[in-house]
């Protein structure tokens, strides 16, 4: 019965279009999450799920972590990659429009990952192509969802699901796209609560506190105070250009970088994470600590990607 | 006064608020029609003090969206053979596509020349919509 339902997501999932994470059912998600597991456990099943399939890589501005992530997700399971990371040195950009680009592009690959400083492109170059496998890998401060997937995948993978968790979100939570959309997406599982860590400056922006259920957070400007409530810790990094001025940038900035002192105050199972690159939020000192799961995390962002596309794509399992 | 039932068959747009009557005009390209069309203005009216008033002597059908949006207090009178065959209030539109321009200047809408973008109602109060692509939100203002 199990094994039914599964086999119907999967064949649901061919052919989708993943804009942001709300696009997918929780059991969708989780469907994809499971097969990352599988291929964690023993990453060489996984390469030749792909073989002979081809996938278009289309970065309208740089962005090496992501491009480096989907590419190495593509080529490990025995797919192959082409596209640009700098339209300005290929003709795409040369008054062509999006949507005959994304009609072109569906002539010669299986699969599309876009990255765009705009808002709301992946959408429109998706609706151009309708049925072909398209990814958002990012439009511009809107949508960046596989990388709330990774996030989704390093917990259900480290503490065994996503459900009834105390998650503690520190830094700059005004303007933090990542933490929106994991709380967002987050709390379409159960019992997960929120401590949101953050100077006054930077709080979560009214608009996002009224979407959340009453009583699922609370706000603190105190890392120190609730450290050791939580089953995990997201760390984010508080720019400089956010103050206005210099003094209560250097003044706040220590009190929200995360330290060998701190994590004394830390449960022996909580986790860290970060979605990385880190400036100065996490001490080095804290990444030989076994519970700093950020460079992992990278890791299982690959993971993640490859079971992504083999969902869409229809291959493997 | 103006008798609305001179009309024989067609349209009556009536209890537009006062200088908006230019706008729908606009809006619904009645410009465009070689239909007779009469555009009233500032007619004194027992509800308001004063109010605009469309006539369009045609079948032409009305983009509601447009109308709504702009001015959702306005009264629709179809008419046949002179009397007035049914009425229709209006309701703010929860979903409009073409009318507005995302206000967001980091949308690829105002970028690309993207057609039909989809707005969908936020804020009834406020005329307050939200952008198919970017989600961002936007306010209704009629164009001058
Ligand atoms: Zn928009």
């Amino acid at each position: 019965m199990a094994d039914q339902n599964s086999d119907a997501l999967s064949a649901g999932l061919v052919g989708r279009q993943l804009i942001e994470p709300g696009d997918f059912s929780v059991a969708e998600l989780e469907s994809i999450f499971e097969l990352a597991d599988q291929i964690i456990a023993d990453p060489k099943t996984a390469g030749d799920w792909a073989k002979g399939r081809l996938m278009a890589s289309l970065f309208y501005e740089p962005s090496t972590r992501t491009r480096f992530s989907f590419e190495s997700a593509m080529m490990r399971l025995g797919g192959r990659v082409f596209g640009f990371d700098d339209p300005k040195t290929s003709s795409v950009s040369k008054g062509e429009t999006l949507m005959d680009t994304a009609k072109i592009i569906s002539c010669y690959a299986d699969i599309a990952v876009i990255r765009h400083p705009k808002e709301g492109t992946a959408k429109l170059f998706a609706q151009s192509v309708p049925g072909m496998p398209v990814i958002n890998a990012g439009d511009g401060g809107h949508e960046h969802p596989t990388q709330t997937l990774t996030d989704l995948l390093t917990i259900r993978h480290l503490l065994g699901s996503c459900d009834g968790h105390t998650i503690g979100l520190c830094g700059d939570l005004l303007f933090g796209r990542t933490i929106h959309s994991l709380v967002k997406t987050l709390n379409r599982w159960k019992g997960n609560r929120f401590i949101f860590i953050s100077p006054k400056e930077l709080r979560m922006p009214e608009y996002f506190l009224s979407m959340l259920p009453e009583g699922s957070y609370i706000e603190t400007d105190s890392l120190d105070d609730v450290i050791g409530d939580l089953d995990i810790l997201y760390m984010s990094r508080v720019q400089r250009e956010r103050f206005v001025n210099e003094e209560e940038y250097i003044r706040l900035k220590d009190v929200y970088i995360l330290d060998k002192k701190k994590m004394k105050k830390a449960r022996q199972d909580m986790i860290v994470m970060h979605p990385l690159p880190r400036v100065n939020e996490i001490a080095t000192e804290v990444d030989a600590d076994p519970r700093a799961v950020y460079f992992k995390q990278a890791k299982f962002g690959m993971y993640v990607r490859m079971a992504l596309i083999s969902k869409l794509l229809g291959v493997g399992r | 006064m103006i008798n609305v039932s001179q009309i024989k068959k067609g349209i009556v747009i009536d209890h537009i608020e006062a200088g908006h009557g230019i706008h729908i005009f606009k809006e619904l390209h009645l410009d465009e029609l070689t239909d007779p069309v009469v555009l009233l203005t500032n007619i004194p009216s027992n509800k308001s003090g004063t109010k605009d008033m469309i006539k369009i002597e045609t079948d032409f059908k009305l983009d509601m969206n447009v109308l709504g949006l702009i001015d959702p207090n306005v009264t629709i009178n179809f008419v046949q053979q002179g009397k007035v065959t049914s009425k229709l209030k209006l309701t703010l539109p929860r979903e409009v596509v073409g009318i507005l321009k995302c206000k967001n200047p980091r949308c690829i809408t105002n970028q690309e020349n993207v057609p039909d973008v989809h707005f969908y109602l936020v804020d009834e109060a406020k005329k307050i919509y939200r952008c198919e692509y970017c989600d961002a939100y936007t306010t209704f203002k009629p164009q001058n």
